[in-house]
């Protein structure tokens, strides 16, 4: 055997091997026990628009979670003054950035400042000022905390997103931060799609609030310390849904961050259900002391600013457990508990892109792919086989190569197979072969001029080795700018496209050059099949 | 004996330059209306970039357009686009992202709708894309910056490996295969999505395999043959490779065309975009980069005529 060809072989020889090693694991539904180890494992995925599934990006509103942390800094400056006995007409949240506070007078304004200076010295503090002739002072927060703090909100939201969908059960889910607010998250072969989207999307702040019974809901203005808020409840036989309002303290005496655990039970009275809810010992501690002083009085159970229930307190409850009772079905209830279990998101987030694809569309894309692609491989081999004979029967043998190495390397890389990635797949099938037509129609050239079929092969592949370069590079450098850029499917298509000019590179010079070798390595063949 | 498609042919391609210039002027010009169209938001765009809601709807019956159009009217639907897909029933739904529903309830109001007005016809919904428009926005942003890298990638290819008029050539060639895609997706009013513009940057890369393989034989005879005029070195290479060159288009085209056929719905006008680049790639090679070229050394040689 001539120098040269044995190496190439082994070549090829390997990457085949490797090719079905990798291929194992997506071909083999459950791999053999002694399959582990150092042995591959990583399977080529299909994309959302193949398997079918939910595809999202949230929005988180971090301005919110700047804005929440100002409020719990108001909240928490009401209790410390009052608990110094300084006395303050107002304490709240002005604007986006600050919390100002407005005192009666002069000489507890000073006390307050040193106690601002000692409590919040990360905050910025205004001189005092008039305010409406009382005296003010801003409490604004640091440009780059509030920085931090948004960051830290994205980083939470995502954390209680992935709790929540582990929680509801997804396999293989992918949720994964992008850019500086946005969070991906995708939901494979997800089947209630809705009800997912609603589980991820809720803020899920819960909150227990006193109901101002000496305030009717009607009134024309009602003092700065309430707020009106509603219970919504859905006819299940018409659909009509009725709004109740409320008056509510609007300071929350307990939040759901205090919860421990929060479980789906049915009430054997009424066969429905509700959420039990267990809370921490700060939490039974708070709802203990609640109770306790609010005998006879209404509360309610705030979700999002939305009523779920306002039960009147009866009688001291200890021991930090209680229920949440509402329209429920079981599914919601079920909902309800896993995001009170999950946690409330720290700012509210918005869907700013959704894109579902029902399995029946997906597998549908599928079977047209491979039926494609099972077409578009027929028409091309029949041409080649029929244009350049038993030559246009190595350069398939190259183009099935191509796809075997193909398919290895995606597995090897864990990479998503999308429509447009099999799409790129096919259109390979006809460019693998392309480059074996310009070597072939190079060497019938350098035959017709008359040179002995090895020299003519010889100097076929050496003339249209850099056209065959040059048509490749260029793919490549668009196959490339789509990878950095696409996403989704186009990111499969540029996956298939540029992996398949690279190893399309080799089986055309190497692998497709090495069958002629080996058949015309004596160098008295006198006739090439072309 | 070799199969050929076509003999030994003899044409007289740069010759025909100014009817292959006219042609390929209109189609450009059609091209850029089309891109000034999209870039004003007129063309059909996907809401990809122009944000919005589409759903792809699978009804047990035929449904007809226009009863599909009155039903969502009624119920306050009122910006929407319809388009019928004939295999399966089919119904494919775009509506604007100022149709009036909130983001996110476009989806619900046409379930909602239909479900009201067609209790004997069921459906299921195939898939649903809801894009916001900050979405939107960023992805025409990174699409704009991803072409422009293409272009800058390949032009500074071609410059690296051609002299300077074979590299305008080339440059002109592959510009002009991506507006005809343009001049076609804009003339039949298809919708211009993402897709659509990873088709065009695919065969902005694969168009210039076939001006290389002319232009390579050129470069050879013009190194050959120094005496004869230019434009017959060029059409006799251009005559030389021409099945060459329709060869290789052939089984890219033959790929191409079986998705366009058997694919599906999904990338059907992906493989379309894919057929037209390819049928205009090896056009462009033949009509629109070779002659430029001896456009170019024809001037130049005047010139040095001139000085002499």
């Amino acid at each position: 055997m001539p120098k040269g060809i044995g190496w190439r072989i082994g070549l090829i020889g390997i990457f085949i091997l490797l090719s079905f090693l990798y291929l194992t694991p997506t071909l083999v539904s459950k791999l053999p026990s002694w399959w582990s180890g150092l042995l591959p494992k990583d399977k080529i995925h299909l994309g959302l628009d193949l398997q079918g599934g939910t595809h999202l990006v949230l929005e988180v509103d971090t301005q919110k979670a700047v804005e929440g942390t100002l409020d719990i800094v108001a909240t928490d400056l009401e209790d410390t003054l009052t608990g110094k006995n300084l006395h303050f007409k107002r304490i709240s949240r002005t604007g986006s950035d600050k919390v100002t506070v407005v005192l009666y007078e002069k000489g507890t304004a000073d006390a307050v400042q040193k106690l601002l200076k000692d409590k919040y010295p990360n905050y910025e503090q205004s001189p005092l000022h008039d305010e409406g002739g009382f005296v003010a002072v801003d409490l604004r927060v640091d440009e780059k905390d509030a920085q931090d703090r948004k960051d830290k909100a994205v980083q939470q939201a995502l954390e209680t997103i992935r709790n929540r969908i582990d929680q509801f059960g997804v396999s293989e889910p992918i949720i994964q931060r992008e850019g500086i607010n946005h969070i991906v998250v995708q939901l494979p072969g997800i089947k209630d799609p809705q009800r997912a989207i609603e589980l991820i999307g809720r803020t899920a702040r819960l909150e227990f609030k006193m109901v101002r019974e000496d305030i009717q809901p009607n009134a024309a203005t009602i003092p700065d310390d309430a707020e009106i808020l509603k219970e919504k409840s859905v006819d299940p036989a018409t659909g009509a849904v009725s709004e109740v309002p409320f008056v509510l303290q609007k300071k929350s005496l307990i939040t759901g961050d205090l919860l421990t655990d929060a479980q789906v039970r049915i009430d054997s009275q009424f066969n429905q259900p509700y959420v039990a809810i267990e809370f921490n010992s700060l939490g039974a501690k708070l709802f203990d002391q609640v109770t306790a002083a609010n005998v006879g009085k209404r509360f309610a159970i705030v979700l999002d600013n939305n009523v779920y229930s306002a039960p009147v307190i009866r009688e001291r409850i200890s021991g930090g457990s209680a229920q949440i009772s509402g329209n429920f079905t079981e599914k919601t209830a079920s909902d309800l508990a896993i995001v009170l279990r999950a946690g409330a998101l720290p700012a509210p987030v918005k869907i700013i892109q959704n894109v579902t694809v029902g399995p029946s569309l997906g597998q549908d894309s599928i079977n047209k792919g491979l039926m494609a692609g099972l077409i578009g491989v027929l028409l091309v081999v029949v041409f080649m086989a029929i244009y350049y004979k038993l030559s246009g029967m190595v350069a398939n043998m190259g183009m099935v190569l191509n796809v075997i190495y193909l398919m290895g390397a995606l597995a090897a890389m864990g990479a998503t197979l999308t429509l447009p990635g099999i799409a790129a797949i096919v259109l390979l099938i006809g460019m693998s072969v392309d480059s074996n037509v310009l070597i072939f129609e190079r060497i019938r050239e350098e035959l017709n001029l008359g040179k002995s079929p090895k020299a003519a092969l010889d100097a076929g592949y050496d003339k249209a080795f850099l056209t065959i370069m040059d048509s490749h590079i260029t793919t490549l450098i668009t196959a490339a700018v789509l990878f950095q850029f696409g996403t989704g499917p186009v990111k499969g298509f540029a996956v298939s496209l540029s992996l398949g000019v690279i190893i399309n590179l080799f089986t055309s010079l190497i692998g497709t050059k090495v069958t002629f070798d080996l058949f015309l390595h004596k160098g008295t063949a006198k006739k090439l099949s072309i | 004996m070799h199969l050929h498609l076509l003999g030994k042919t003899n044409i007289d391609f740069i010759g025909k330059r100014n009817i292959s210039f006219v042609i390929s002027s209109i189609i450009a010009i059609l091209g850029i209306v089309g891109i000034i169209q999209i870039a004003r938001g007129a063309a059909n765009m996907g809401i990809d970039f122009s944000g919005g809601t589409s759903m792809q709807l699978k009804f047990a019956k035929p449904m007809a357009m226009a009863d599909a159009r009155t039903a969502l009217h009624k119920h306050g639907i009122a910006r929407v686009d319809l388009q019928e897909i004939k295999e399966g029933n089919k119904l494919l739904i775009k509506i604007d992202k100022n149709a009036g529903a909130a983001v996110g309830k476009s989806a619900d109001a046409v379930k909602a709708s239909f479900t009201s007005e067609f209790a004997d016809n069921p459906f299921v919904v195939e898939s649903t894309t809801e894009i916001g428009p900050s979405i939107g926005d960023k992805l025409r942003k990174d699409t704009l910056v991803a072409v422009a890298i293409s272009f800058l990638g390949i032009i500074l290819y071609i410059a690296w490996r051609f002299d300077f008029k074979f590299g305008i050539g080339a440059t002109v060639a592959t510009i002009h295969d991506c507006l005809a895609m343009f001049a076609v997706f804009y003339l039949f009013n298809k919708e211009i999505n993402l897709l659509f513009i990873t088709a065009v940057l695919t065969i902005a890369g694969y168009s210039l395999t076939d001006t290389v393989v002319v232009f390579d034989r050129i470069r050879e005879n013009l190194h050959k043959n120094l005496k004869g005029a230019m434009q017959t070195i060029f059409n006799t290479s251009i005559n030389e490779v021409l099945s060459r060159t329709i060869v290789t288009s052939l089984t890219v085209f033959l790929a191409a065309a079986s998705l366009f056929l058997f694919g599906g719905e999904v990338i059907h006008d992906f493989s379309l975009a894919l057929l037209i680049g390819v049928l205009v790639g090896t056009y462009s090679s033949i009509f629109v980069a070779s002659p430029i070229v001896v456009l170019l050394e024809n001037r130049a040689l005047a010139k040095q005529g001139d000085k002499a």
